[in-house]
């Protein structure tokens, strides 16, 4: 016998690895022109992946403390050998892992993957959509340079908008009043702990889920293989489609150690708390929709202040977005047209005020 | 009213009552009632109570009687009675004797502030105001001019009329008014000059106290232009080393043979700007050839100083720019930029060693940052060599992912066929 | 071997084949088994590298040893590298220390201490300040930038002055 029959052998007779794997082997892809979509599960999943093995040699030399984090991080870049690759990449994957996270999810919606029985996968889903918006501000924070530390004053200064609460999320957030070292140590602590907690509980939730409800086909689809059965293409995922997975995972593993060499990741100055705000002071691009459309606002609409609307109008629309499969089930006359609707909207004034926000002083 | 709310009223009514001596407390507490029919007239007889508690003699206890005699206790016109030595109106010839009665008796200044100088009369007598003032011109300034009279306040408070921030411009309200110094036969540009230059530029909107202003270069009480020949003297009690190594220079023979001005000759009396390398050289800028021309000793050593200074400010440029480059790209060159501004350091000094106008003086101080240059721009070749290494293994690793990637395609195919 | 035999545990099929099949196949095989080992060895060689700790653990910032007690006699100085800018190091005649920023408030040159005067000199524009960094004579606007010093064994620690 092979070595690996071997081990397959001893394992399956210790815990029963065979029965494990077995329905693995008959896992398959259904397979149509938009089947293209279904890599971006797979791909945020390996810049997960690719995120939790940088950081964690990050780690090694990182220092969450606000007199030696820019420093330690400016170590690692010029002293540590290959520090530079592993940050730059550890940069780059967090903002390429969260464009995926984002095209996954629309392209789920937009494929109509969320209808029963798959709610709680959509649901999992954008509950992990929301850890890696955390990963990310948590994370931008760490290098304790000025664009991070008003970025961060401004993010928590938004939070403190929402009514009642606001302000005492605010402070929790921050560890205090001002951003200070212990808002520092918070976001380290999130960062490194608790988000990826959260995280391996949500992912494998999700995942057991997508293994148990297999990959969706859109209705249009379904429709037709069901009154031509004999168009019905499916591909085995093991090996066929694990082989194109590779091949997009090690793509995407190109394209990180090419923006890490071409790119790197600068590091600014160091956070100056008694400094004045530098103009044009913007978060990264993945808040910048939101950002845009709060400096949009007026100050003042009728009675209620413009920030604050603006913020539960965020939050409301992320609760509706969360709870979008009910709409389906709920409205099902025009819960379609309805889901279809808001996803188009979604993406166009998303996609718009990032640009304007891009382009705006 | 009940007892209850009588205490208390009674209470504030006598805390207020003792405060209003308290609000009077700047005053030694005489009476002046000259202010009661003063303070209600018109023109240049009106001084009104705000005026006067502005002025710095009202805070010490004088009153209009010390200057104007009178009796001030006095409710009526007896106030100004001549029994009483009531002057009225001072003479302007009058009026230096009469505050030097006062300032320049140093046993009685000394009551009220014992550093303060007494010899401002002596000075002004020999001030060109003074000299004209004694032979009857009542044009020239005299003491209430400068510190203006009634709201007189001290030369340190910044509302006074001789703070420094503020000297130019009162010596300017005589100094730039055309018909009033055309019978002087005197320029009226030096406000205008001066408020272009540097020198004010660093006391008015820096509030560098230790900028010079008209005083410092004319004198205050003793004021008169320097002469030709101890500008340099003036300008040197700053300008140290730039004056030492001018007196080492052929410029001082040559300047003071000539009558030129020291200083001024090339850097102006007034309208003194920042000093740039253009000055220096056969530029269409430089003030070197405003004597000298093509061919002389002078013009040949001005166009090496220039091409010096070019050279290591275009080396610093290099190395500056170099190392930029590679610090954002990644690379470590912290120790590279220290050494970038040591190089700088020895460009300032050339700067100064021009004043020797000696080419060899010059050279050592350019050398010095030059080798410094040498050293910083190979370390941020270095760096950028570095930079280039690193990308060169990203292509070495694209590529085996390329052959992977290449196989991963085979083998799909293969298994597919 | 080891490759094909993963590959043909996954996919069953695959060991059936005609001859001319073989050979593209076996070239696939070689072809990524080459391709994943060189792949793992240019993402294994910088995590290894990595790994092992960089001759300075000095990681610089807010705290710099600027030399050694012995280094220094009673009224003299040194300049010592601050992060990317140069501070002088003074020890007094009775034996304190002392750390100042050594970049001129006035056009940037590097100051020296003068043990004659006892005071911090600056020779581009004849600038003095005293020991505690203020600035009392010459074109000089502002004081320099005072440092704290700690004595810790043999070395000299200099660090930022706290913030409030």
């Amino acid at each position: 016998m092979s070595p690996i029959a071997h081990v397959h052998t001893w394992l399956d007779e210790r815990f029963g690895l065979e029965e494990l794997i077995a329905p693995l082997r008959h896992k398959v892809v259904p397979m149509h022109r938009l089947s293209y979509w279904y890599f971006f599960g797979g791909i945020t999943l390996f810049l997960f992946g690719v995120q939790v093995c940088t950081g964690i040699l990050l780690l090694l030399y990182y220092r969450p403390s606000a007199n030696e984090a820019f420093e330690s991080v400016s170590y690692i870049s010029t002293q540590v050998q290959f520090g530079w690759l592993v940050r730059s990449i550890h940069s780059w994957s967090a903002n390429l892992m969260i464009l995926s996270a984002f095209a996954h999810m629309f392209s789920v919606l937009f494929l109509r993957a969320y209808r029963k029985p798959r709610e709680l996968t959509w649901i999992s889903g954008m509950v992990l959509l929301l850890l890696a918006l955390g990963f990310g501000f948590s994370g931008y924070l760490l290098p304790w340079n000025t664009l991070a530390f008003f970025a961060t004053k401004v993010g928590t200064e938004v939070a403190a908008q929402v009514p009642l609460i606001g302000h005492w999320v605010m402070v929790f957030l921050r560890g205090g009043e001002d951003v200070t070292g212990a808002t520092l140590t918070r976001f380290f602590g999130f960062h490194v702990a608790v988000l990826p907690g959260l995280t391996m509980l949500f992912l494998l939730m999700h995942l057991a889920l997508v293994q148990r409800f297999g990959i969706s086909v859109p209705p249009s689809v379904e429709r037709a293989w069901e009154a031509r059965p004999t168009e019905r293409r499916e591909m085995k995922f093991f090996p066929n489609f694990a082989l194109r997975e590779s091949m997009a995972w090690y793509l995407a593993l190109a394209v990180l150690g090419a923006l890490a060499a071409l790119s790197p990741w600068g590091l600014g100055e160091k956070a100056d708390p008694f400094a004045s705000a530098p103009a044009g002071i913007k978060p990264e691009w993945y808040f910048l929709f939101m950002f845009q459309t709060l400096k949009l606002i007026p100050s003042k609409i009728a009675f209620l202040d413009g920030e604050v609307l603006g913020v539960l109008a965020f939050s409301a629309a992320g609760l509706v977005w969360v709870c979008l499969p009910l709409a389906e089930s709920t409205l099902p006359k025009h819960g379609r047209k309805l889901v279809l609707g808001l996803g188009v909207f979604a993406v166009a004034y998303i996609a718009a005020m990032t640009a304007y926000g891009y382009v705006a002083k | 009213m009940r007892a209850g709310r009588a205490i208390p009223i009674a209470f504030l009514a006598v805390s207020l009552l003792l405060l209003v001596p308290l609000s009077r407390k700047a005053y030694a507490q005489s009476k002046n009632t000259c202010l009661d029919c003063h303070s209600n007239l018109d023109g240049p007889l009106q001084v009104t109570t705000e005026k006067f508690a502005a002025d710095i003699h009202a805070q010490k206890g004088l009153t209009c009687a010390s200057c104007h005699g009178g009796d001030p206790t006095k409710d009526d016109a007896d106030a100004m009675s001549k029994a009483a030595g009531f002057r009225g109106h001072i003479e302007r010839t009058q009026v230096p004797e009469l505050c030097g009665k006062c300032h320049g008796d140093a046993a009685y200044m000394r009551q009220y502030n014992p550093s303060l100088r007494t010899d401002q009369l002596a000075q002004y007598h020999i001030s060109k105001h003074g000299q004209l003032l004694a032979k009857g011109d009542t044009h020239v300034a005299v003491c209430v001019d400068c510190h203006s009279v009634h709201d007189l306040r001290p030369p340190s408070d910044p509302r006074s009329t001789v703070n420094p921030v503020n000297v130019a411009k009162t010596c300017s309200n005589c100094h730039s008014d055309r018909d009033h110094m055309k019978a002087y036969n005197i320029k009226t540009d030096q406000f205008a000059g001066y408020s272009g230059s540097v020198h004010y530029e660093a006391l008015a909107q820096r509030g560098d106290l230790s900028a010079p202003t008209c005083t410092t270069c004319h004198g205050n009480h003793g004021a008169a232009p320097p002469g030709v020949a101890s500008v340099e003297n003036v300008c040197s009690t700053c300008h140290v080393f730039q004056t030492q190594l001018f007196d080492g220079s052929p410029h001082k023979a040559a300047f003071t043979a000539s009558g030129l001005p020291g200083c001024i000759t090339c850097h102006s009396n007034h309208r003194i700007q920042h000093t740039g390398d253009s000055m220096i050289g056969t530029g269409p800028q430089a003030v070197c050839t405003n004597c000298h021309s093509q061919g002389d000793a002078g013009f040949a050593a001005a166009d090496s100083m220039s091409r010096e200074l070019i050279q290591l400010e275009l080396a610093l440029v290099k190395s500056e720019d170099i190392l930029q480059q590679a610090e954002q790209s990644g690379m470590e060159v912290g120790q590279a930029k220290l050494d970038v501004s040591e190089a700088r350091d020895y460009l300032t000094k050339s700067r100064v060693a021009i004043h020797s106008f000696a080419p060899a003086k010059l050279d050592a101080q350019i050398k010095n940052g030059l080798a410094i240059t040498d050293k910083t721009y190979a370390a941020g070749v270095k760096a950028l060599r570095e930079r280039d290494f690193r990308r060169e293994g990203l292509g070495v690793s694209v590529l085996t992912i390329l052959v992977v990637l290449g196989g991963l395609f085979l083998t799909i195919r293969n298994i597919e066929r | 071997m080891a490759l094909k035999q993963a590959i043909s545990t996954l996919v069953p099929e695959y060991e059936q084949s005609e001859p001319m099949q073989v050979s593209r196949r076996r070239f696939a095989v070689a072809l990524l088994g080459t391709g994943l080992a060189a792949s793992l060895v240019s993402f294994l060689y910088p995590v290894v590298k990595y790994l092992i700790p960089p001759p300075t653990t000095d990681m610089g910032g807010d705290t710099v040893s600027a030399g050694k007690v012995a280094e220094l006699k009673p009224n003299s100085a040194k300049v010592f590298r601050f992060g990317s800018k140069p501070g002088l190091l003074i020890r007094d005649v009775e034996g304190q220390f002392r750390a100042i920023s050594a970049t001129c408030t006035h056009l940037s040159c590097t100051v020296q201490y003068r043990s004659d005067v006892r005071q911090v000199w600056c020779a581009c524009h004849n600038g003095y300040y005293d020991m505690t960094g203020r600035n009392i004579s010459g074109p000089p606007p502002r004081p320099l930038e005072a440092y704290d010093v700690h004595v810790q064994g043999e070395d000299i620690v200099v660090s930022r002055k706290r913030g409030a």
